[in-house]
């Protein structure tokens, strides 16, 4: 809370609040006879060198009362918010010490009451009470104890699930002292803070009633009574009008800005991390590839997260890309796929024309997506017919009817049992293996060249995994299309791509067949990782494989090789010169000092 | 859903009674002679039993009670004590004005705050345009603090007193209708549009909007199609509660601006001790916000099948 006073405009506002609070203290004792002082000769008069906001109608000066009104203005306030809260709070707090029956009816009352307006409470009151301040500072209270009465109960509810008071009632300390000794304590701050903003509302309230006629009545007078008594005037002396409306306006901006930055002050900040340098890699070009990357950088500014990546594609194949949380190959893929946030560099290019060059609809035909987490890649609130079907009217502009029978035939090759049944489903009834079948349907819409699969089965049951990685490959094989299969899970890359990238810290450092994978690796990052895949014939005797250390933040990236604190073969060279991509063999590629054989 | 619309409508009929009884109880809860306060304390005894007789103040409570509400069910609400003409009457019109200035305020939140806010949120994503995001936030949260009657004031100043554009109070023709619909909807305008512009901000964040960008859609349905119906039951919410709290806010603004409808006329009535009258139009205008907060529950029940109002 201390720290949000600090910002600029938690300062600010704290020190106009007690610029008003100071004013209500000494107002009347400076200007409290110079507003009262009736002058017959001087009535109504505009502004002047000596009334610089005018006179009202029995002569008195318009600037003094309106400093003078400070006082009853915040008074009243005050009082209003003392109230809400005094009838709030432990109306709030009921439930959670109440016996179940007893919360039931008090969070019935709670809810009807939140629902009934406050001016028409005030105005009710006024009637009954008889109109004035009384009745103002009554009703403004009661009308907004709800509010209270609602905080208190939620912060109560989620104090009463906690450890602390779960302890608490096991030793059975008593519903009073469970109370006050251990529910309202923790929940003290966001309930100062809820009267900061109540106290602003309260007063903004009673002024409206004070203009109204209905709040403070003559003699007294406060902000809203000396808008009432100017606004008729307007014409005349709009002056006059000025003074209160300046008031009332920064009063309010005065407690919400500092409810605001006390409310900030509990909230996290961001934390923006430093430079790192770096260097694209060399990239070699072999012609009628289908995708072809190099130098491929993404950077959040300042620090680059995927640091000159090359790879391509062949048609019809399928690409692993392997690589821990963090190591930039999802980023690499929406970079692909001209998604990626950030600032992206290097060039892309599909059967040898740029990426950014091509259309909307030849990158959204010839390019499919398909995410990680089917239940929040598809869109809640449209039927899964729809989200199918708009690719081909928008791309193809085929007419509803014609992408509708072509959604049905994409939804039948993915293998989903009554497809026109689902076609009128929105995506909240599906299971999570049937959603992601609907997401590859979808991207199969516009009959892909190439399939981009970001970790597609990571959010799903170990069965329904395989059923997907198999529906893959067999789509793969019946279309042609090429295939970048995203994945942590070296076991599945393994058997369902041809060829594997091993990406770390943002770098590819190692290329190889998938069948080369156990027996040919040579990076020690990637032979780590082999190692750290368990199987059924694992001797459970021995701990589970793991690499030491962890992976460097990308801020963290200098010169030398990333991975070479982590690696056991790394010499003094590591950790000066970065390791380029090198030709091993015909079929492989590393980029280590130390490449092991 | 159904057994939802059935809660609700069955919490609509509890609420709607407790306002009967509050409305009815009003006049008895008036500390000593009500009847005696209005007419003035010259008035002759046997004026203000012969009124007393014709409001069945002289009757036991249940019996005044039944005819209250037998009276309301035939649009009886009973005779205004100042002018001695019936309540409907005096109402009849205003009630048009009132609810003119609600609905038309209420288009206008509804109108220009989810596109301002859709489009703030767009143009400041990612942290992109700090200057818009700054802009957009510091002057909405000026315009949703500054009360409707003090925003109404100063609007009569700009625009009536000093550029003479627009009539300064009264209802005269469709000029007049501009500024009290602008006081009564400026601050909801701003506040609706800064929930909107969060709301859309967590929605273009989600993955179904990279997977709706991955589809190249054309902006126009990315954001109609794909973002729009996404945070509408959030932004009905807000605007339903708002609605509601317009109902409260006509009776501030029209007597900031002399206009005839039910807000001037409750505020008079108060003032010059016309129980008769103030318990009318406080009955109406609270069951309007009822009315008004269960039509919204129901439909946003309705919109959105998943919504969390059912199971509250």
């Amino acid at each position: 809370m201390r720290a949000a006073l600090r910002t600029p405009a938690g300062a600010l506002s704290l020190a106009a609040l007690l610029g008003f609070v100071v004013l209500a203290l000494v107002a009347p004792l400076l200007w409290g006879s110079r507003a009262a002082q009736v002058d017959v000769s001087h009535l109504l008069e505009p502004g002047s060198a000596a009334h610089p906001l005018g006179t009202d109608a029995l002569g008195r000066d318009n600037l003094a009362r309106v400093l003078v009104a400070t006082r009853d203005s915040l008074l009243l306030a005050v009082l209003a918010t003392v109230v809400a809260a005094g009838i709030g709070i432990p109306f709030g707090a009921l439930p959670s010490v109440l016996g179940r029956r007893g919360a039931r009816a008090a969070n019935a009352l709670i809810d009807f009451s939140v629902a009934f307006p406050a001016l028409l409470l005030a105005i009710f009151l006024a009637v009954v009470l008889g109109v004035g301040a009384r009745a103002a500072v009554l009703a403004i209270g009661i009308a907004s104890a709800p509010s209270f009465a609602r905080l208190t109960q939620t912060l109560a509810a989620s104090v009463g699930g906690s450890d602390y008071v779960a302890a608490a009632r096991v030793v059975d300390v008593g519903r009073w002292r469970l109370l006050t000794r251990h529910v309202l304590p923790n929940i003290a701050e966001p309930l100062i803070l809820n009267t900061t903003i109540a106290a602003g509302y309260a007063l903004l309230a009673i002024s409206g009633l004070s203009f109204l006629g209905l709040g403070t009545q003559p003699p007294d007078y406060d902000w809203g009574r000396l808008l009432d008594e100017a606004l008729p005037r307007i014409y005349v002396t709009p002056e006059a009008v000025l003074g209160p409306v300046v008031a009332i306006v920064a009063a309010g901006l005065a407690f919400n800005t500092l409810g605001e930055a006390l409310a900030r002050g509990t909230a996290r900040r961001p934390v923006r991390r430093p430079r790192a340098g770096a260097a694209p890699a060399a990239a070699i070009s072999p012609s009628g590839t289908l995708l072809e990357v190099s130098g491929l950088t993404v950077s959040f500014d300042p620090v680059e997260v995927v640091r000159g990546v090359s790879l391509t594609v062949e048609p019809g194949e399928i690409v692993g890309i392997v690589g821990e949380s963090g190591s930039g190959k999802s980023l690499t893929a929406l970079a692909i796929a001209q998604l990626a946030p950030g600032s992206v560099g290097g060039a892309v290019t599909l059967w040898g024309r740029g990426v950014a060059e091509l259309s909307r609809r030849e990158l959204g035909t010839s390019v499919a997506m398909v995410f990680q987490d089917p239940g929040t890649s598809l869109n809640p609130a449209l039927r899964i017919g729809r989200q199918l079907a708009e690719v081909l009217e928008v791309h193809a502009g085929a007419p509803r009817a014609e992408a509708t029978a072509v959604a049905l035939d994409r939804l039948r090759s993915v293998r989903i049992a009554r497809p026109e049944a689902r076609m009128a489903q929105h995506p909240h009834e599906l299971s999570g293996g049937m959603r992601q079948r609907v997401m590859i349907a979808m991207g199969l819409m516009g009959e892909p060249d190439l399939i981009i699969a970001d970790e597609p089965t990571s959010a799903l049951d170990v069965t329904v995994q395989q059923q997907i990685l198999r529906l893959l490959d067999g789509l793969s094989a019946d279309s042609g299309a090429a295939v970048i299969f995203i994945s942590h899970d070296m076991a599945v890359v393994a058997a369902l791509c041809g060829r594997v990238l091993v990406m770390y810290a943002g770098r590819v450092v190692e290329e190889l067949d998938a069948g080369a994978l156990l027996a040919g690796a040579a990076h020690p990052y990637t032979r780590a990782l082999v190692a750290s895949v368990p199987d059924m014939a694992a001797d459970r005797s021995q701990p589970l494989a793991t690499i030491p250390g962890r992976p460097p933040e990308p801020g963290e990236v200098g010169d030398g090789c990333a991975f070479a604190p982590r690696c056991a073969f790394a010499g003094a060279r590591c950790f000066v010169e970065t390791p380029l991509l090198r030709e091993l063999g015909a079929r492989q590629r590393v980029a280590c000092w130390f490449p092991q054989a | 859903m159904a057994r939802f619309a059935a809660r609700r409508l069955a919490r609509l009929v509890v609420s709607l009674v407790v306002l009967l009884v509050l409305s009815f109880s009003m006049i008895h809860l008036i500390p000593g002679e009500p009847v005696r306060a209005a007419l003035g304390p010259r008035a002759p005894q046997s004026l203000v039993d012969a009124r007393r007789h014709e409001l069945y103040l002289d009757r036991p409570v249940p019996e005044q009670f039944t005819h209250y509400v037998s009276g309301l069910v035939t649009g009886d609400m009973g005779t205004s004590l100042v002018s001695n003409l019936p309540v409907s009457q005096v109402i009849g019109e205003r009630l048009v004005n009132t609810a003119a200035l609600v609905a038309l305020a209420f288009a206008a939140i509804m109108g220009l705050a989810v596109p301002l806010g859709m489009a703030a949120a767009i143009l400041t994503r990612d942290g992109g345009h700090r200057g818009v995001e700054v802009a957009f936030t510091t002057g909405t949260g000026f315009l949703a603090i500054v009360p409707e009657f003090v925003l109404g004031v100063a609007l009569v100043w700009l625009f009536a007193v000093r550029l003479g554009w627009l009539p300064v109070a009264g209802k005269t023709g469709p000029s007049s209708y501009v500024l009290p619909v602008a006081a009564l909807s400026i601050g909801s305008i701003a506040a609706l549009a800064r929930i909107v512009r969060v709301e859309m901000l967590k929605v273009l964040a989600e993955d179904y909007m990279r997977a709706a960008r991955a589809k190249r859609l054309p902006a126009r349905l990315e954001y109609l199609r794909h973002a729009l119906p996404n945070m509408l039951t959030a932004t009905l919410t807000i605007g339903g509660l708002l609605l509601g709290g317009l109902v409260g806010g006509t009776v501030l603004v029209e007597n900031v601006f002399a206009w005839p409808g039910l807000g001037t006329t409750v505020v008079d009535s108060v003032v010059q001790q016309d129980f008769a009258l103030a318990q009318a139009v406080i009955l109406l205008l609270g069951a309007a916000v009822l009315v008004i907060n269960a039509v919204v529950d129901l439909v946003l029940g309705m919109l959105d099948p998943r919504s969390t109002i059912m199971a509250a």
